[in-house]
């Protein structure tokens, strides 16, 4: 039984060392849309996206994907991490990133044939850098670093998208690309939760919004959601008193 | 990858195929106990040792290969530095290398506690197989200390690292200390300290060539994984690869291959073959699958010859052998190395370097031109020397040499009194290099908002690595704003550039926080 809603998340609460990184999350996305996370720095955005994908672990709460856990539908669900997360300097070429969004496919133990090569070449072509290919990955500006990360989640062919600030330190012609592959997405009815960190465009991009900041401030289609209101709360009002509450715990933790 | 992996079985039953009655059981020499009589300290043990400089005849006998021992400990210190350098570049590239070197110290205590229990269970507290266990079960537990006083305190791993390794080390002395007086009849373990080839037998040899070859197979199987491991762990962890697991398995390697290098190499030395080799393929290629080849070749070939070397040497512990015939390969690869080697960078900046100077001249001769009344800017008009020196901050020779190499291309011509002209070609040359400064001074001024006064030396300190398609991006941009035919006009007047040569010795640049960040870079 797959449900069609491609993610709902439940209560959700992630704690580093019992401070709480996100609170009560609470999400709904709908199929074909392209749905932007925004807040401050801190506020949990890559934390959302990690324990959506079991990365780290849950103090409580229910993530579904489809309908079901993410294990079971991890297949259907692509992931562009952050740029700087990952050593660019690393022996390996562009071309070599790319098929590693193929390994689930290509299985345990088998070499990378000539047919993983090509999907990963078109792949390439769709972000524009297939002349780049067999570059190393040293020798990318950070626009080209960036469609490669795309292009590696590409190659999968998900239904779910979850793009950690693909947008962050990119050139404007990356940028453009990158939003019309998200349209492209849209159109072939995919779903993507992008998180992102430049407000001017959010209208111009996203058809809803989630603006959080540990917890969930408010979340919605764009035009509603996003007031000067909503972004006040969101970037403005922090919840001071929970953050002195949990500094305070762990302070008290360190001398025990 | 596979075909290494077959030349290196046919290699392995060539030499195993020696007919085993030529192998003298040596198994006493590894507990020799010449090394461990009374208090002798193991410091004491170093300084012990007799070194003949060997005669012409044990040369023969090692580079011949004529003794099956030899063979046989060179194919398996050979195996050993292959496996360690395949292992070594994944453990590398993970930034696990220092876990390794706390492994192998850890191991001590497990050789001399083997030792110590082994006959209250019934076993031979000599045979290697007990010994090796011992080592491999400490070394385990080493790093479970490390892992543990990491995530139990606020220490970082690096403490936790420098506390497990003296700690394990200095228990293992101890123990070791207490063996040779309690147990009477006492082995020379400092073996496992120091490396001692000569303490290898066939069937130790066997056994090391057949974990290194284990090892071998099992990474080129995990290649893929083990690559998308080191890379990107977090990509991995959400494609559901069991990322603890992967690092498990390559901790299990590491603990391989480090148990089996103990007697060829030691355990303080240990760390050397398994991150020398992979540091020094660094620097030759930027392919993975290719380092991982050469740094295979490199702990190959410091195995073979160092364990070469300790057999004509035969007093001498092989472990330092190894490590110094590994780490002259890595000098080597560090100056000579085609993709980063020092050398190669050197020549690089020094090209770049001729290539500024070349486009400094051809637009002086050019800038000079244009200064003077009609007929302007035309092959054949003579430009002074005197006058090209001073409109740059470079010496006499710098200029002469520049000159000298402009004449054998034919782009300048020396007329007799002390001055030069442009021939076509120069001409040709010159025009488009003086183009491109001023299309790259446009868009700075235009784009960047350089102050018309500085922008000379702001470009002149990026355009020299300018790529064309850089260069037709910017012809572009600038023809959409005005029509440029031919060479565009300075956007500044020429005088200062002279006026400026004399005072532009620490050049300052101006711009976007970008382009001076590139210009660093370049310098």
């Amino acid at each position: 039984m797959t449900s069609s809603v491609p993610l709902s998340v439940n209560d959700l609460t992630v704690a580093w060392h019992r401070k709480p990184v996100i609170w009560d999350v609470d999400l709904e996305v709908q199929p074909g849309q392209l749905v932007g996370v925004v807040g401050p720095n801190g506020a949990g955005k890559s934390t959302l996206l990690k324990a959506i994908m079991d990365l780290v672990p849950k103090a409580s709460g229910r993530v579904e994907v489809f309908g079901r856990p993410y294990k079971k539908s991890r297949a259907r669900v692509g992931y562009v991490p952050q740029r700087e997360s990952v050593d660019w300097d690393f022996p390996i070429s562009v071309l070599d990133v790319v098929t590693m969004g193929l390994y689930g496919k290509i299985g345990w133990c088998m070499p990378v044939r000539r047919k993983h090569r090509d999907i990963a070449l078109h792949a390439l072509e769709r972000v524009g850098i297939a002349e780049l290919a067999n570059r190393q990955i040293s020798q990318l500006s950070g626009g080209q670093q960036q469609r490669t990360f795309l292009a590696r989640a590409l190659v999968q062919d998900a239904d779910l998208y979850l793009m950690d600030e693909p947008f962050a330190a990119v050139d404007a012609a990356t940028e453009k690309a990158i939003v019309e592959i998200l349209r492209d997405m849209r159109h072939a009815g995919k779903t993507a939760l992008v998180i992102h960190h430049d407000l001017h465009t959010v209208p111009e991009y996203f058809d809803s919004l989630v603006l959080l900041n540990m917890r969930v401030v408010a979340s919605g289609p764009t035009n509603e959601v996003f007031t000067r209101e909503n972004l006040e709360r969101t970037y403005g009002g922090r919840l001071t008193l929970l953050d002195e509450a949990t500094e305070a715990m762990r302070r008290r933790e360190r001398t025990l | 990858m596979i075909g290494l992996l077959l030349m290196l079985t046919t290699l392995f039953t060539a030499f195993g195929s020696g007919s085993l009655a030529d192998a003298p059981d040596f198994r006493f020499s590894i507990f020799d106990l010449r090394l461990f009589e009374g208090s002798v300290t193991i410091a004491e043990s170093l300084t012990d040792r007799s070194i003949d400089w060997p005669e012409w005849n044990q040369w023969k006998r090692v580079l011949s290969l004529r003794d099956y021992n030899t063979r046989i400990v060179m194919l398996g210190t050979g195996l050993l530095g292959l496996a360690a350098g395949i292992v070594g570049s994944f453990t590398l590239l993970r930034r696990r290398a220092l876990m390794g070197d706390a492994l192998s110290h850890a191991t001590l205590p497990g050789v001399g506690l083997a030792f110590l229990l082994a006959p209250m269970f019934g076993l031979d507290g000599k045979s290697l197989p007990v010994l090796l266990t011992g080592a491999a079960l400490s070394g385990i537990a080493g790093v479970a200390a490390i892992l543990y006083v990491r995530n139990l305190t606020r220490l970082k791993e690096d403490a936790a690292l420098g506390i497990v390794l003296s700690v394990f080390f200095g228990a293992g002395i101890a123990i070791l200390t207490i063996a040779q007086q309690g147990a009477g009849h006492v082995a020379g373990l400092e073996t496992f300290i120091y490396g001692k080839t000569a303490s290898i037998v066939a069937d130790d040899a066997r056994l090391i060539a057949g974990a290194a070859l284990a090892s071998l197979i099992i990474v080129a199987l995990l290649f893929k994984e083990l690559t998308l491991l080191c890379f990107d762990d977090t990509f991995a962890g959400s494609r559901g690869y069991p990322v603890v697991l992967l690092d498990l398995v390559l901790m299990a390697l590491v603990v391989l291959i480090t148990i089996i290098g103990l007697q060829a190499v030691g355990m303080v030395l240990m760390i050397a073959l398994l991150v020398i080799p992979a540091a020094a393929a660094r620097f030759w290629t930027h392919d993975l699958k290719r380092m991982t080849l050469i740094s295979a070749g490199i702990g190959g070939a410091g195995g073979l010859v160092g364990s070469a070397m300790s057999a004509v040497f035969p007093n001498l512990p092989s472990g330092p052998m190894i490590v110094i015939v590994c780490s002259g390969l890595f000098f080597l690869s560090m100056f000579l190395g085609g993709s980063r080697g020092i050398l190669v960078r050197v020549a690089r900046r020094w090209q770049l370097n001729r290539a500024v100077d070349h486009q400094h001249l051809l637009r002086g001769m050019y800038e000079f031109l244009e200064m003077q009344e009609a007929p302007g800017v035309a092959a054949g008009r003579n430009v002074p020397f005197a006058s090209l020196l001073s409109m740059r901050s470079w010496s006499s020779f710098r200029l002469r040499r520049e000159i000298r190499r402009c004449l054998r291309n034919g782009l300048l011509v020396r007329n007799n009194d002390q001055s030069l002209s442009l021939t076509e070609s120069g001409l040709a040359e010159s025009s488009r290099l003086v183009h491109e400064h001023r299309l790259w001074e446009l868009y700075l001024i235009t784009h960047a908002d350089v102050a018309p006064g500085r922008v000379d030396q702001a470009a002149d300190a990026i355009e020299h690595v300018l790529e064309p398609e850089l260069i037709v991006r910017l012809e572009e941009l600038l023809r959409q704003e005005r029509a440029t035919q031919g060479v565009v006009p300075s956007p500044h007047p020429l005088e200062q550039i002279a006026a400026d040569a004399h005072t532009n010795t620490a050049t300052t640049v101006v711009g976007d926080p970008q382009t001076s960040s590139q210009t660093e870079r370049l310098r």
